[in-house]
């Protein structure tokens, strides 16, 4: 458990001004892992991204190599889509990988394609982005003249087309068929699975792959150095590295490249190389593990390491790798009633749970801040949650056909259950709690041997 | 205002020519027809409806379910101040009240001589460089009240232009795909078995190890 010299796998052109450039791209490395990936049989390049056992980075954490054998056989055109429309509170990092090293991303977008045989890739970056772009297009431009895109790719028989696509402002999009109706040209509301699970059934019906742009940016690395080279990083269940925004009250927040499941909360927010300690040397009142979906984590979890599996025990999730701190001085029913706003504004209204729950906690969490709350207001919170996400546990029930209803109630079950007395303070008074809770994270106490003992 | 002119048109049907289905055109269309206008025109959407072989209906559907389609013409800057969490924390709250003070205006609202729109939003991915904004979706990271004014100033006095474009423009840099080098749209109703997952590369770059 500690800081590791583990090498920077994603990061590595994050701090050259010309990363982004393909002379600097070629010259540091770059199209190797594509060609060692075309040295090998498109199955070949599937056992490798499985060996390595690189979990997607985009939220859910399934593996990439398993993700892709869902493809039916026999079933074509496939089709890659990258989601790189970054929205989830919190999280930093796919907009950099864009920004700063566009190739490395198109690489693995050219890998994945060759290895799940996909005729055409569209890479959907979220619209607010321009810069991200920008520096797409430019690369996707230097990219096909000299031949590292297009047809018969380095003389094989292996061509594909990228297309480059913005979104417009919709963090629904994010999952993955809300991105596929929004790629199809309409409104982004999800679809239901089964059937439309993408890789069945996705892009125009056809089989799709929808990966996220941190997962997709492992493969050159994964390809040039082997997957031995990629699992000897990282702990049982989650290898390589993994990058990890700090956000909050910490005092140097950044955007960190960490080995995955060996280093801890502890080394993520305290050590000196990352988030250097609380600001104004504060106590952690709280930190959010993994975007505005997640959980809460309080002090007592600070030695659990960054490890998909000990982190899910723990009732909560790594999500998108979004580390938000607060300070002892925190005002938590603002921060829960921030985060619920954000649910309520972003439900795209298909299903009614998410639709009248969402925008139900915003306001009642209004007036509570507003000082018009009532003694029944926190049983009434918890009660819409567990209309949204039946007994607010871990991993969530759901009403609902995407997550994003139940992503609402962690906020809330975090903050009411934990940081009660803070809304009591705002009603002026005690309230009863009648409704069941039952996610770990919610209910402590933590226990500290239990969730480490296989780390 | 205004159907796509004739240079818009050509940069369009450049674009729908590289999906398989075109109705996948509309979000590009519409950001086309934004850039042209500042704002998504009525007679626009028509355009695009004809365009994407849909019915303006369908594409008014699309249009006014994202937030950065503007129906309405908006300030030539837009100023977008985050709240959510990360920001919220660090003080974005108070620069939005700020800047809602310093340019006299509401959230959701522009200013009379229609320069400025300020906008209250969700978070867009700069959570460590709190607080910030964006205008016309280019980046300010952790900005002060001064610094806010400052930018400000810049702009009303005609400053900035090369680094902020009018509201309506995202990428000055668009997508070529050269026909020489193009692979083709993949046809969801016509496209076999890609070629190289059932015969092994014709011309390995590094020998034959499959």
């Amino acid at each position: 458990m500690a800081v590791t010299d583990a090498p920077k796998i994603t990061s590595s052109r994050f701090d050259l001004a010309d990363g982004h450039t393909i002379e600097r791209y070629v010259a540091t490395g770059g199209y190797q892992g594509l060609k060692a990936a075309l040295a090998k049989s498109p199955s070949g390049v599937v056992d490798e991204v499985k060996s390595a056992s690189l979990l997607g980075r985009g939220g859910a954490g399934f593996p990439a190599g398993v993700k892709w054998g869902f493809c039916p056989p026999g079933v074509f055109p496939r089709y890659l889509v990258v989601n790189g429309d970054e929205s989830e509170p919190g999280t930093y990092k796919d907009r950099l990988l864009m920004e700063k090293d566009p190739h490395q991303l198109i690489e693995g977008v050219l890998i994945g394609c060759y290895a799940v045989g996909c005729s055409q890739a569209f890479l959907y970056v979220r619209g607010e982005m321009a810069l991200a772009q920008e520096r797409i297009a430019q690369a996707l431009n230097d990219a096909y003249a000299a031949g590292h895109i297009g047809k018969n790719i380095y003389g094989t028989e292996f061509s594909v087309d990228i297309v480059l696509h913005w979104g417009a402002g919709a963090y629904i999009v994010g999952e993955e068929t809300a991105l596929i109706e929004s790629l199809e040209g309409n409104r982004g509301m999800p679809r239901l699975k089964p059937p439309f699970f993408p890789a069945a059934k996705g892009l125009y019906l056809q089989p799709t792959i929808v990966n996220n742009v941190e997962t997709l940016a492992n493969l050159p690395w994964i390809m040039s150095n082997g997957a031995a080279a990629f699992a000897a990083l990282g702990a049982e269940n989650s290898k390589g590295t993994r990058i990890f925004a700090v956000s909050g009250h910490v005092k140097n927040p950044g955007v960190y490249e960490v080995e995955f499941g060996v280093t801890t909360f502890r080394d993520l927010l305290y050590a000196p190389v990352y988030g250097g300690g609380i600001r104004h040397d504060r106590e952690l009142k709280a930190f959010i593990p993994g975007g505005a979906s997640a959980p809460w984590l309080y002090p007592e979890h600070l030695d659990v390491p960054l490890e998909a599996a000990t982190v899910g025990k723990l009732g909560t999730m790594l999500g998108s790798g979004a580390v938000v701190v607060f300070d002892e001085q925190t005002d938590m029913v603002k921060a829960c009633h921030r985060l619920v706003r954000f649910f309520a504004r972003e439900s795209c209204g298909k299903c009614t749970p998410c639709r009248e729950g969402t925008s139900w906690l915003e306001k009642i969490l209004e007036r509570i801040i507003d000082g018009l709350g009532r003694p029944e207001d926190l049983d009434l919170l918890l009660d819409i949650c567990d209309n949204i996400s039946v007994g607010m546990n871990w991993p969530p029930r759901q009403t609902t056909i995407c997550p994003l209803g139940q992503s609402a109630t962690s906020p809330i079950a975090s903050a009411v259950m934990r940081f009660r007395d803070e809304f009591e303070a705002y009603l002026g008074g005690p309230a009863e709690i009648t409704v069941q809770v039952k996610g770990p994270a919610f209910v402590g106490p933590y226990v500290h041997e239990e969730a480490t003992a296989d780390a | 205002m205004a159907r796509l002119d004739d240079t818009n048109l050509a940069t369009a049907k450049e674009i729908i020519s590289r999906y398989p289905r075109i109705k996948s055109a509309t979000i590009p269309l519409l950001h086309l027809a934004q850039e042209q206008d500042g704002y998504v025109a009525t007679d626009a959407m028509e355009h695009i409806a004809e365009l994407t072989n849909t019915t303006p209906a369908q594409v008014l559907g699309t249009c006014s379910f994202y937030e950065m389609f503007k129906r309405e013409p908006v300030g030539k800057y837009l100023v977008n101040i985050c709240t959510n969490i990360s920001c919220q924390i660090m003080g974005g709250e108070e620069l939005l009240h700020h800047a809602e003070e310093s340019l006299g205006i509401k959230g959701g609202s522009t200013t009379a001589d229609g320069l400025f729109t300020i906008e209250d939003v969700e978070c867009i991915a700069a959570c460590t460089e709190a607080p910030c904004l964006q205008i016309n979706y280019r980046y300010f990271h952790k900005i002060s009240n001064d610094q806010f004014d400052e930018v400000i100033a810049d702009l009303r006095s005609g400053g900035r232009t090369d680094e902020i474009p009018p509201h309506g423009t995202l990428a000055r840099i668009r997508q070529h795909i050269p026909a020489d080098r193009a692979a083709g749209n993949a046809d969801p109703a016509g496209i076999p078995e890609p070629i190289w997952l059932s015969a092994p590369a014709t011309a390995p770059p590094e020998g034959e190890k499959a």
